[in-house]
């Protein structure tokens, strides 16, 4: 087993970024057509940036055949259920958490 | 061969424990909450597969054993390295910081190579529980935790967790009180996850072999939790 001292962290650097960790951000509430990455039932629900994953190349250009570049910044948002989903079984404390692409986060209105 | 073909589900599953494995069989425990058929008839890309597959059998080039054990190959080239990562994690305190931290990094030391795949290990706690989805398609940290179990990537297991995660997990035997924070992660780009669960008590002084023996698939993905 080598010394973690040696392991260089496998996080992708996102010098530019837009929001931190803490930030309100809202997920735009828009429907395009072609390959994306964020999921319809998340789309215009209000949460916290919970961590910034680092940059990555745009899925929506990967998955055409471009190379994706410039990367984006990719972030983990943390949602709360009960705002998720109107009429959630569960208590008021569980959460679900996914990533989201910077492009696709504006600032929340609160 | 009608017979053979009406029967085909049938045949495969009673098949399937006639092989000599040692991958786990989570898959055919009861009752199962999400498996592959439990959504109406399957569809039109799985029905050509095995139109396709009892072709090929009935004109002699290919038999059931090759296409199992291609699978079973399938699982070797993704290696379980899933156990051993926890239970390491459960005895070293500065190795769980290390993981915690940087996932695919910690891994690495350990010899599991996760290439291209970022981890995030996400720790249960007694106020905290996680549990692992992939809703868009069927992301999984196959380089650490083998090839997905058949659940993990039917429709009602991936449409149903995020929403009623309580009411899957319990189907999956996992009960918890409402004082304890259910957290999905649903996997959607990047990212893949490993559930770090709490070591149970009673283990004390285990070795990590162990320990590791205590550690299914199910409970790193977080639908169960490890019990003595």
């Amino acid at each position: 087993m080598s010394s973690s001292a040696s392991l260089k962290s496998t996080y992708t650097p996102a010098p530019v970024h837009r929001y931190r960790v803490g930030d309100k951000v809202t997920v735009k509430r828009t429907f395009p057509p072609g390959h994306r990455r964020t999921p319809q039932y998340i789309r215009g629900k209000q949460g916290v940036v919970e961590r910034i994953c680092g940059t990555y190349p745009n899925p929506e250009e990967l998955a055409y055949g471009f190379d994706g570049l410039p990367a984006k910044v990719l972030y983990r948002v943390r949602f709360l259920q009960t705002h998720v989903w109107p009429g959630y079984a569960g208590p008021a404390n569980d959460i679900i958490e996914m990533e989201i692409f910077e492009h696709w986060l504006e600032p929340a209105a609160t | 061969m009608t017979n053979t073909t009406h029967d085909y589900y049938a045949r495969k599953s009673s098949d399937h424990h006639d092989h000599d494995h040692d991958h786990d069989h989570d898959d055919h425990k009861q009752p199962n909450p999400a498996n592959e058929h439990d959504n109406g008839p399957p569809g039109e890309y799985e029905i050509m597969s095995r139109a396709m597959q009892e072709l090929l059998e009935q004109k002699g080039m290919i038999t059931a054993a090759q296409v199992a054990k291609r699978m079973e190959l399938f699982d070797e080239e993704f290696p379980y390295h899933g156990a051993q990562v926890v239970a390491r994690a459960w005895v070293d305190p500065a190795f769980k910081q290390r993981l915690l931290a940087d996932g695919r990094a910690a891994c690495a030391e350990m010899g599991a190579m996760l290439e291209a795949e970022r981890l995030i290990a996400v720790e249960n706690t007694p106020e905290v529980h996680n549990v692992i989805v992939c809703t868009l398609c069927s992301c999984y940290p196959r380089a650490l935790l083998g090839m997905p179990p058949t659940w993990y990537k039917s429709r009602n297991y991936r449409s149903r967790v995020v929403f009623e995660p309580r009411a899957v997990l319990k189907e999956f035997g996992t009960e918890l009180p409402d004082s304890v924070t259910v957290r999905v992660h649903d996997s959607n780009a990047d990212m893949r996850y490993l559930v770090v669960p709490m070591r149970p008590q009673g283990t004390e002084g285990w070795s990590e072999v162990k320990l590791a023996g205590l550690l299914s698939r199910d409970m790193l993905v977080g639908v169960t939790v490890p019990k003595v």
